[in-house]
Order: C-alpha cells, then structure tokens, then sequence
C-alpha cells in the first residue's frame, strides 16, 4: 500500500517525487512554498540530547519559586503549580486549567514522549506502542507552551518591578533553558528518520 | 526545483499522507474509515466537514472575543478601593507608566493577533466557499502564519495567572483573575481548534484543479 518515492505536500496535496537533499538542506513544495522535510541525519540523536536536558530543566523549572516579591516587608513567592492551586482557589477552575495544561500536562508529556521514543531507540530497541506514543507526541505539541509562558513571565515581571523589589528565582532561569531545550528537541526530532530507524529495527 | 507542467494532487492520484507521521499510501478516492499503516491515525484526503467545524469554531470564538475586551482581566484590590482592568486598560496602564516596550507586546498578542486571526480564518473560509482563485499561495502563506501566531495570544492569561498567584497580601492588596480572562482563554483555545480544522488544500483544489490521474502515468514534478 505504501509509495516511499512519493511525498505529497500536506498544505496543498501536490503529488511530488521525493529527492535526496544535501547537508542542512530543505525540501519544499513546488507550489505552495511549504517546507516538506528537512536533511538532518543527527536529528534523532540531538533531539534525545535536548529532551534529556528539558526533563532534568523541566524538574528543577518546577520545584522551585519562579519570582519571589518584596514589598514594605511583604513578602511573597510562588511555583508554577502553586499559582495553579491560587487560581483554583479563587474559583478560577478553567483558567487554571488551562495554566496547568499548557504549561506543565502537555510540556510534560511532550518531553516524556520524546524520550520514550527516542532512548530505547539510541539503544537500538524499539519500545511497545510506539505508533500510540508518537500519535500522543503529534496531538500534545500545539498545546505544550513553554515559550510563550517565558514571555509571560518577562511581562509579569516588570509590572510587578513597578509596586515591588522582584528577585528572580532558579526557576525562571530554568524555564528560559526549558524553552530552548524543548524548541531543540522538537526541531531535531525527523519524522521520516525516525520511522526509517524503526522500520530498519523491526 | 523545477514547476510542475503536470499537475497531480494526492487526491487525484489515489495517494494520500499521513497528517501524523507524514507515510504516502494509496487508498479509494471515495474511502472512509482508514487508518495509516504505519501510525494508525485515521486517514482522509480532506479533513472531515473542515469548513462547517471551522465556522462553528470561528463563530464561537467571535461572541466570546466581547466578553474578553468587555470585562476584567483583573481585579486588583488593596487598601485604596479596587480596580478593575480589561485587556485594553492594561495595555494603556501599561504605555502611560513608561514601559512602552510592554505595552506594544501586550498590545499585539493580546489585541492585535487575535482579531487578526479572527478576520484571517473568515476571509480564508469566505473565499473557499466563493470558490475564489485569487492568490493561493498567499492564502496558504496567510493560513501558515494564523496557525503559527495563535498561542502567543496566551501571554495575558499567563499574566493574570501569575499575578494572582503573587499578589496576595488581604486587604492590604491581592490580584484576581477576572472573569474576561475566561472568556479570552477560550478564543484562544477556539481560534487554535478553529485554524486546526481549516484545511488549507480546499484552497488549492479550486484554484488549481488536478485532472484525475493514474499515479504513476504522469508524475512529471519531480522537485530536484
């Protein structure tokens, strides 16, 4: 049933024949401009790397205070998953919610998934329900949102610098890596790589 | 890479791709049910019923974007009385207190993107259904950069969530969500469904309709 030879543009379904790219090459659609794949042989291998480096960043981003405060001797700080807690308290369910899911549920998962595939992979095993793990992988990625939760921390910030003295935690600096480990580990991870090494294991 | 003198779509070749894991298989044109071999994601030459979900989504995210910019994102209470600040009155606190680098952030994620796309994914779904032929390639340019640019609209949520979490000394001052941060949340979260359900090939498949064809006949766009 499968046509290897053929790609077909996912933006504007245009039939194309595949071609072997040279070194940091990109392949794009004919037609609509759309970038189709990329040559990068040690994705995978960067990608594990990155997704390693998240986990460890992801641990340390969240078991310590993001910012603490000081104001006329008030004092206050918070972690991710205590500002959660705050706003369920304050009857706030769904924005929480939706704090929770984008920036802790769905970077976790992201990150979990990477390694999942890609460690016993290196190892030269393919792990059980791989097609069900990568499909998670595909579903959670337009929801995981480190980077834009980075430059709402940057805002947040200078507008409490305005009321209050701001002392940046360990954390913050944590999910300024975190941002750029998971952007790595995502841009090295080569679908049609990976499912070649798959393929080639099986 | 070369144009294409024929044209063959994916459709009119029986080939699909995987939207998943990206693997070209053939199938009927007029298949339903199927799943990639590979993946196992459910496999469709079009995406099902694309224009009417992304309306519906399009159409909510449009009745909540007023309660958004109509009610507070914030509450700030403290011993001086409290105060009440929408998306807007935030943007303006923030330029006329000297942080005009802020203020212009704020002012496109939270203002100026998410009405874009709102307009952006009506005038892609109006043209489709116009069956318009005007500039495909910018239309599928337009659509790439609505579906990149939607979660930046996250910031002010992440502000207000933030500042609550930090803000909490009783009665001297606390922050609290308000309510319009619900309702901005949601058009977030429609407006990223809604531009997920576009297909932007629908585009293309007036604009440049492919005969029908045997795959491998007249497959003259190889890309090299």
């Amino acid at each position: 049933m499968s046509s290897e030879a053929l790609v077909v543009c996912h933006e504007c379904d245009l039939l194309l024949r595949e071609v072997p790219l040279e070194a940091g090459g990109v392949a794009r659609c004919t037609r609509c401009g759309c970038n189709l794949y990329r040559h990068q042989p040690e994705g995978l291998e960067r990608s594990l790397v990155f997704a390693l480096t998240a986990l460890v960043l992801f641990v340390i981003a969240n078991s310590f205070p993001i910012v603490s405060m000081n104001s006329r001797g008030l004092t206050s700080s918070t972690t991710l998953l205590g500002a959660v807690s705050v706003l369920l308290r304050d009857d706030m369910p769904s924005v929480a919610l939706l704090v929770f899911v984008t920036t802790f549920l769905m970077p976790a998962l992201e990150i979990g998934a990477l390694i999942y595939l890609l460690l016993p992979l290196k190892l030269g095993r393919v792990p059980p329900a791989v097609p069900r793990v990568f499909r998670l992988l595909h579903a959670v990625q337009p929801w995981s949102m480190v980077e834009v939760f980075m430059l709402g921390l940057l805002v947040t910030i200078s507008k409490l610098a305005a009321m209050a003295s701001v002392v940046p935690g360990i954390a913050l600096w944590s999910f300024v890596l975190l941002m750029f480990a998971v952007s790595a580990a995502v841009a090295g991870f080569d679908v049609r790589i990976f499912w070649a090494r798959v393929g080639a294991l099986r | 890479m070369n144009a294409a003198s024929a044209l063959v779509t994916g459709a009119s070749a029986g080939v699909l791709a995987c939207h998943t894991c990206g693997l070209t298989q053939r199938a009927a044109p007029e298949a339903h049910g199927l799943a990639c071999g590979r993946c196992g994601s459910s496999l469709h030459f079009r995406k099902p019923d694309s224009i009417s979900r992304a309306w519906a989504l399009l159409i909510a995210a449009y009745v909540l974007i007023v309660p958004a910019n109509l009610l507070p994102v914030m509450q700030t209470g403290s011993l001086f009385g409290s105060e009440k600040d929408t998306i807007l009155s935030g943007v303006i606190y923030l330029w006329t207190s000297g942080s005009q680098p802020l203020a212009i952030i704020l002012f496109i994620a939270s203002i100026a993107i998410p009405a874009a796309k709102l307009l952006s994914l009506t005038f892609l779904l109006v043209s489709v259904q116009r069956r318009s032929l005007w500039a495909p390639r910018e239309r599928t340019r337009l659509y790439r950069v609505v579906e990149a640019v939607g979660r930046w609209s996250m910031i002010d949520v992440y502000v207000a969530a933030m500042l609550t979490a930090l803000v909490q000394f009783g009665s001297l001052m606390s922050i609290r969500a308000g309510s319009g941060a619900i309702a901005f949340g949601a058009v977030v979260v429609l407006t990223i469904f809604a531009a997920e359900s576009f297909d932007p090939r629908l585009i293309w498949d007036l604009a440049e309709p492919a005969e029908p064809a045997e795959p491998e006949s007249n497959l003259e766009n190889v890309n090299d």
